[in-house]
């Protein structure tokens, strides 16, 4: 391909911008190399991107994603708008993983006691093993994995299990859904995995939900829940209502119209009642002393027969799982019930009691990193070394690494061949998107060692696991699976269930553990299990609820950091009776309930890589194998000592001004006529477009998915903790947080803000050098190799969307040139920068349309903000095609603009956040 | 009653050969006083550290100093219409009582001219140290140039741009223009050589004919008549560089008056704190009389009094209207993170000079105290403005704090250093009092007796 | 003085490189293959037409004619050793621009702009060179009014293309390939993103 140097050059686009201002010097200009293929690949157009399908794969679960290609080099992740999990979707996590891809942190080398060793030496030792496994039938032989999906590496490791019967595979998933299993199991007598369907559901149950969050399929489950979310605002459908009822927030309590903090004993208390309201349980459950919600919203659940539901999150106890299913069935909820996706396995309690008592010769770790998040009471670390050989693949030296006995450098997902399955069961090819960019090896490669396979091929074992399952051309269907990232027909059936019918006397008894404090281990919303702590990304972006970025803290109720004389960013130590400790900052966090502390797992890596090392806090210490998601005798200690946190948002509430605007479904605004307003500047000169965007706060869920995109796509640096404590953080779109003012319980109002793109635009008549200007599309460009960085742009910007690059950000940032986006310049130190509506994507589109003379179709061009909204909250469009969606969204009477006294004529305008309160409920 | 008979604009007893003496000797006398060593000494040490912060902020970026987002602009613009106030001090006084013919201004105009001028220069380096890229900060400038573009005429940044190069252009000129017959005299009254090379390239051949004598009077005038309205101009413009914006706090249509007092108050101020020493140091009771101190004094309590005028409208106005931006912003400047610049500026240049009223305590050392009071508060007030203003405006999601880090205190005191390091050298090297224009004012000899009687 | 020289420097044929000729790993000669064998640029620079980038030949483009002319030829040695070791020529650029301005061959292509117009009589250079600054006020020229440079779509390739008294004039060519407006054409998101 051509342009190769382009790319270097990319980095010193510092030098080339600095000689091209001084009116060009010249000779001085590096002379750039131009290196074309010896061989033209097939179907590739020198310059011009192309779009690869494939999928994420995480905590055992894939989601279709499709990458853009620049130049051979995937640079950009969108999810799959074919793929069920995905429906073009893509949350933080997944964008993440490109630049994982990228990661100069990646383990590069075949490590032995920590030195660098010869592969040959591990592949005789396995020689070896073989041999004595052939005759005692792999006796001593332990293979470790996450939670698996995949349908090849399950066939690989039955095979293995028949090569070898005395050998054991267990499974270890830090973020594991067991409880969900035995909840099902306590109601219905068998695991199946539920899946809510939100476009039929009218009422809306969460219990501490991750449904639209974290869920594996929950970035479907969001465009539906978003659709009902804004039915009032395009007066399509019936809005739903939603209940929460939770400890800690989430996203969907958020959402809620109703949030109800309990703590989590009184949560399973709670449900019962409910559940014995809508006679899923007997009359005893419904208790004496019962706050006045909770008939309240039973009678709405009961009302709404058929369309009303409840959903659990995966660190509720299985007693509230199974109450969640019972009352399911006695409303009839819209849920499908398929038989488990992920394959079952013995976990690592067994393992770790196994080591420990020697049973265990060889181990073969994939993918996993128990010495860091394995629970505190399995031992595993003194475990790992009775086991005398014992072999690690991952993709960084992480902290098993350290113990094991070999560490081999994993292959990346996008770097070869594998399948896995979705939510619901349906399977996606994944291909491999670039050569290695490390010498790695993949799980089956290990798993062939294992077996003692010869020349292996990941390709062919995928091809034959799927081959036996078409009747007729393999090649087409292969072909065709791979062009749309989904083998087709794959969707588990559904399963049949009933409700036991001895379910309510098996439930086990509500545990009476009235403690002061009690600590919840939650996942992070972006570093989940912390495999992904190296991603600068991940690190940076903002949490949704605590605007917090490069540490975890311990999140607080107003209420009870007052009671323990606790202010935000005090060091606190938290232990659970007796046991090892955690130091981490405390945050005073409204939504929180009385008495409860949230610890977010992922943070305190002790090796991993530059970026991620030593970032927050490792709360995994607290974790039993017992209660992996709650200590209940906890203590907290303040130590007097304070520590800064990385808050990108100091003022957490409106101060009575208008700018979340918030509406009743049942007295929504008339539509005004907007009055034509005057200006002293004659108008820009108008082009056949006239970009704009719509952004839905009612169906917004806050979950950061477009921050993400648009640093992606837009080549946006992580500037690191210290310069966002400065107040110096990049990123072009932003999510607001509001606390609505009601102090005992407020609610979360999200706010993305990426730059208006004002018709008159304050920031351009201050600029002195012409730097930031309209075009007649009526976008309010920003040209960096224009800007001198007087910086009166951004304190006139009465947004605040513009982001200066105080230092050279782009050349500190670790990411190798190559991972950068070619088609959006990497801005310079002391240049203005800020949300462009993705204009490389807009002019791509323009010059397509123009080049064969026809108009832009609605929807050609998308922003990466868009593209990746689950919810659908953003649409973007040409205001003057009539028919578009963006003019269809902004005709709604909800529609307005931020601060639009200004009169700045903003693009991009808000539909007010709307809800749907149940009258008979005054609290919550 | 008895009327207040104003002190004598010179004391008996002077004539042309006094006048010369007093300020050519100054000049030429060989041993430099230990005074002048030690605040040289002091000045230049500063201006290293100038030079330093300077160097180190183009290695590094203005990310090196607080400013941040929400607060963009801090210091360096805080810094750049502080100086540039201070320097319009020697302006009016040589300019403005120049064309109203106040004949005590001949024996104070010189320090003041340098005065501005240092200042002025002071002042034009900060803008250009404010740039994010300080290496192009020429794009300003309407010429022909490859990328076939103008800068944009709207922004009061290039307003602000040709008011100050006009300005400073100007200051020299006048400056220079006016001292070119001492530096005649000087070089007539040298003994050594090189002083007289020196001074004698720097008279540019001034013989004192009388066709040159009225070609100077003309062109010092027209000069003279130019600067006067330049100084307000180029304070004016500063004043749009904020009212320009549409930030609740700098969008006020008060702000180029506002800014004109504020500026002539630091203006006269600084004379005071020049002349007075100097004038002790330098001998020159004779020729900086009582009143001339009483004159700048009685101008700086009317510009005191101007400026008390506009903050009083500049708090009032937002509670007058209902504009709900512009009353937080107010309350923020009453009682948020920069109430103290604020309050600072309300008792310095308001309070303070109103005890100058009694004038019995027209000490010099409480002048002197309580004009430095005033540079200080002026500087206040420009921080103020600039910060208070930024770091809570519209959207409470984005508000800020901005917390300055040593490299802007470097630049300030450094830029400081590097004025006082200059006007020290004038004081060694030039002739500090206008002796010709002295000359000029000479009482007529018939009333030498009068007095002396 | 400085402004003068600031005015007139950058716009010498020394500092715009206009006229230098570039060494290259081979010394190919456009005025060989063009103005001689009268090969078409679509040959060798194959996405012109589709893509951002004109598109540099791959080896094996090469190796089509010279796997059969001038097989020892010493100044194809490069090229063979390319095939043989499978390692790309390095070419060096003779037109670049700065890496914030976004170039795009096809546009101009189908918007009847002729190669020639901005390369100059590349089948008259034995050795390669720069034919226009490529500075920004030069690009902008064109933009604020492209119509003396426009062509009739067969005349884009043609290397010595002449404006005759029957070619279509810069108005109708305007129409006929609906291109827009001074305004829009110098907006500055389209080249700068």
């Amino acid at each position: 391909m051509t342009e190769f140097g382009r790319r270097h050059l990319m980095q010193l686009v510092a030098a080339s911008a600095a000689l091209a201002g001084l009116s060009g010097c010249g000779p001085s200009e590096t002379p750039e190399k131009m290196t074309p293929r010896v061989d033209q690949a097939p179907g590739e157009t020198a310059g011009e991107a192309s779009y690869v399908a494939t999928a994420v794969v995480q905590e055992g679960f894939a989601t279709g994603a499709i990458l853009q290609h620049r130049m051979a080099r995937p640079v950009k992740l969108e999810g799959n708008p074919d793929h069920p999990a995905s429906l073009g979707a893509a949350d933080a996590p997944m964008q993440g993983t490109v630049l994982d891809l990228y990661d100069p942190g990646r383990s590069a080398a075949v490590l032995s006691g920590g030195q660098i060793a010869d592969w040959n030496r591990l592949a005789l030792a396995l020689a070896e093993k073989r041999r004595q496994w052939s005759k005692d039938g792999g006796t001593g032989l332990r293979i470790l994995t996450g939670s698996i999906s995949s349908p090849s590496l399950a066939a690989q490791l039955a095979a293995l299990s028949q090569q070898y019967p005395a050998a054991r595979w267990h499974s270890w998933e830090p973020l594991s859904r067991d409880n969900v299993a035995a909840g099902a199991r306590l109601a219905f007598g068998k695991p199946v995995d539920a899946l809510p369907q939100f476009d039929k559901a009218d009422i809306v149950l969460g219990i501490e939900s991750d449904a639209i969050s974290a869920a594996p399929g929950h970035l479907a489950f969001a465009r539906a829940f978003g659709a009902r979310r804004r039915a009032a605002e395009t007066g399509s459908g019936k809005m739903s209502r939603v209940y929460a009822i939770e400890a800690t927030p989430t996203l969907l309590g958020a959402a809620a119209d109703h949030r109800f903090a309990l703590k989590p004993a009184e949560i399973e208390l709670a449900l019962r009642a409910i559940a014995a309201a809508v006679d899923a349980g007997p009359a005893e459950w419904r208790g004496s002393e019962r706050p006045g919600w909770v008939d309240a919203v039973a009678r709405d659940l009961a009302a709404h027969h058929g369309a009303a539901l409840v959903h659990a999150g995966p660190e509720q106890s299985p007693a509230i799982h199974a109450l969640a299913c019972a009352i399911n069935a006695a409303l009839g909820a819209p849920l499908r019930h398929i038989e488990p996706v992920a394959a079952d396995a013995p976990g690592l309690a067994e393992l770790a009691a196994e080591m420990h008592d020697g049973k265990v010769e060889t181990l073969l770790i994939l993918g996993v990193n128990p010495a860091y998040d394995a629970p505190a009471d399995l031992g595993f670390v003194e475990a790992l070394k009775r086991v005398a050989l014992s072999i690690e693949l991952a993709t960084h030296v992480d902290e098993t690494a350290q113990l094991a006995t070999f560490h081999v450098p994993a292959l990346h997902m996008f770097e070869d061949w594998s399948d896995a399955r979705a939510f619901d069961g349906t399977a996606t090819i994944l291909q491999p998107q670039i050569r290695p960019l490390v010498p790695g090896h993949s799980a089956p490669a290990m798993l062939a060692l294992l077996a003692g396979t010869q020349d292996f091929s990941a390709r062919d074992l995928v091809q034959d696991t799927w081959r036996q399952r078409v009747s007729g051309d393999f090649a087409a269907a292969w072909s065709g699976w791979l062009r749309k990232g989904v083998v087709d027909n794959t969707a588990a059936a559904d399963a049949a269930v009933t409700l036991r019918r001895d379910f309510a006397t098996a439930l086990p008894k509500p545990a009476q553990t009235a403690s002061a404090l009690t600590v919840l281990l939650r996942p992070d919303p972006f570093l989940r299990d912390g495999a992904q702590a190296n991603n600068g990304w991940l690190q940076e972006l903002p949490r949704p609820f605590t605007r917090l970025t490069w540490d975890n803290a311990a999140l607080i109720a107003p209420a009870t950091a007052g009671r323990l004389g606790i202010a935000s960013e005090e060091l606190v130590d938290i232990a659970r009776g007796g046991g090892k400790k955690v130091r981490l900052a405390a945050m005073v966090l409204p939504g929180q309930a009385e008495g409860v502390v949230t610890l977010s797992l992922g943070y305190g890596r002790r090796a991993i890589g530059a970026v991620g090392e030593g970032v927050g806090s490792d709360a995994g210490v607290l974790r039993v194998s017992t209660a992996p998601w709650q200590a209940d005798d906890a203590t907290l200690h303040a130590t007097g000592q304070t520590y800064p946190l990385a808050t990108t948002q100091q003022h957490q509430t409106m101060d009575g001004r208008d700018i979340v605007r918030t509406f009743s479904v049942d007295d929504l605004p008339k539509a005004a006529a907007a009055p034509e307003r005057a200006s002293l500047y004659p108008p820009y000169p108008k082009g056949d477009n006239a970009w704009g965007m719509a952004i839905s706060l009612g169906s917004c869920i806050g979950c950061g998915a477009c921050t993400a995109a648009c640093q992606a796509e837009n080549n946006i640096p992580v500037v690191g903790r210290e310069q966002v404590m400065r107040g110096r953080a990049m990123h072009w779109i932003r999510v607001d947080r509001y606390w609505s003012d009601d102090v005992a319980n407020p609610g979360a109002r999200f706010q993305p803000v990426p730059c208006m793109h004002c018709e008159d635009a304050p920031c351009e008549v201050v600029c002195p050098v012409d730097a930031t200007v309209h075009d007649t599309d009526g976008l309010n460009v920003m040209v960096y190799n224009r800007c001198v960085g007087t910086r009166f742009c951004a304190n006139n910007c009465p947004y605040k969307v513009r982001r200066f690059n105080f230092f050279g950000y782009s050349g500190r940032d670790p990411r190798p040139a190559m991972s950068w986006n070619p088609d959006v310049t990497v801005r310079d130190r002391g240049v203005m920068e800020k949300c462009t509506y993705c204009i490389q994507r807009i002019r791509e589109t323009k010059i397509a349309a123009d080049r064969d003379n026809r108009p832009i179709t609605d929807g050609e061009a998308k922003t990466a903000c868009q593209q990746a909204c689950p919810t659908e909250a953003i649409v973007f469009g040409d205001l003057n095609d009539a028919e578009s969606a963006v003019r269809k969204r902004k005709a709604s009477p909800l529609d307005y603009a931020l601060l639009e006294e200004l009169n700045t004529r903003p693009r991009t305008t808000y539909a007010a956040h709307v809800r749907n309160p149940n009258p008979e409920i005054k609290e919550g | 009653m008895t009327a207040i008979e104003p002190a004598p604009v010179m004391l008996p007893g002077q004539d042309l050969a006094t006048i010369d003496r007093a300020v050519g000797d100054a000049v030429l006398r060989p041993a430099t006083p230990l005074w002048w060593w030690g605040g040289f000494t002091i000045a230049v040490a500063f201006t290293g550290l100038f030079i330093l912060a300077v160097e180190y902020l183009f290695i590094a970026g203005v990310g090196i100093w607080g400013i941040d987002i929400p607060v963009a602009w801090g210091f360096a613009i805080a810094n750049y219409v502080w100086w540039i106030g201070i320097a319009s001090g020697g302006t009016i006084i040589s300019a403005l009582f120049y064309l109203t013919q106040s004949e005590w201004r001949s024996a104070v105009n010189r320090i003041a001219e340098s005065m501005t001028l240092f200042a002025a220069a002071a002042a034009a380096i900060m803008p250009i140290l404010h740039l994010g890229r300080p290496s192009f900060f020429y794009w300003l400038f309407p010429i022909p140039n490859t990328m076939g573009l103008w800068p944009q005429f709207k922004s009061p940044l290039l307003w602000d741009f040709f008011a100050i190069l006009a300005y400073v252009t100007a200051s020299v000129l006048f400056w220079f223009l006016g001292l070119l017959p001492d530096l005649a005299m000087v070089r007539d009254r040298a003994t050594t050589r090189g002083s007289r090379v020196f001074y004698g390239i720097a008279a540019m051949g001034w013989t004192g004919s009388h066709r040159q004598w009225r070609l100077h009077k003309s062109a010092y005038g027209l000069l003279a008549a130019l600067m006067a309205p330049l100084v307000i101009s180029v304070h004016s413009i500063v004043g749009l560089d904020f009212s320009g914006g549409l930030l609740p706090g700098w969008h006020s249509t008060q702000f180029s008056p506002f800014f004109v007092f504020g500026a002539v108050l630091s203006g006269f101020a600084t004379v005071l704190l020049l002349v007075i020493p100097l004038r002790r140091l330098y001998r020159l009771e004779a020729f900086i009389t009582q009143r001339h101190l009483d004159l700048l004094v009685t101008f700086l309590l009317l510009c005191s009094l101007l400026l008390a005028y506009s903050y009083f409208i500049d708090a009032l106005l937002p509670f007058y209207g209902d504009d709900k931006f512009e009353r937080a912003t107010q309350l923020h400047r009453f009682t948020g993170d920069w109430a103290w610049s604020y309050w600072g500026a309300w008792s310095l240049n308001v309070v303070a000079p109103q005890i100058l009223w009694v004038r019995a305590l027209r000490r010099d050392w409480l002048i002197c105290l309580i004009a430095f009071g005033v540079v200080v508060g002026m500087w206040l007030e420009r921080i103020m403005l600039v910060a208070s203003s930024l770091y809570e405006d519209f959207l409470p999601s984005s508000w800020g704090h901005y917390v300055p880090t040593l490299w802007d205190w470097l630049i300030l005191f450094g830029s400081a250093g590097m004025a006082a390091a200059g006007f020290f050298l004038f004081l060694r090297y030039l002739p500090v009092l206008a002796a010709y224009e002295l000359k000029e004012i000479l009482p007529p000899p018939s009333r030498h007796g009068e007095s002396q009687g | 003085m400085v402004f003068v020289i600031g005015w007139v420097g950058p716009s010498t044929g020394w500092a715009t490189r206009v006229g230098y000729p570039v060494n290259q790993p081979v010394p190919f000669s456009h005025q060989h293959h063009v103005g001689g064998l009268g090969l078409d640029c679509r040959f060798c620079h194959t996405t012109v037409e589709t893509s951002a980038t004109a598109g540099m030949p791959p080896t094996y483009t090469c190796m089509t004619c010279h796997s059969q002319l001038w097989t020892n030829a010493d100044v194809l040695a490069p090229v063979r050793a390319s095939l043989k070791t499978d390692q790309p020529i390095e070419w060096v650029r003779v037109n670049q621009l700065p890496d914030y301005v976004y170039f795009n061959h096809s546009i101009h292509i189908a918007k009847g702009i002729g190669c020639a117009t901005c390369h100059g009589r590349i089948d008259q250079m034995p050795l390669t060179e720069k034919a226009a600054s490529l500075r920004m006020s030069w690009c902008v020229d064109c933009h604020r009014d492209p119509r003396p440079n426009l062509r009739p779509h067969d005349a884009v390739f043609d290397m010595g293309w002449q404006r005759s008294k029957d070619t279509p004039s810069g108005d109708q060519l305007v129409a006929q390939y609906h291109i827009k407006g001074a305004a829009e054409l110098t907006s500055c998101s389209v080249c700068h993103r």
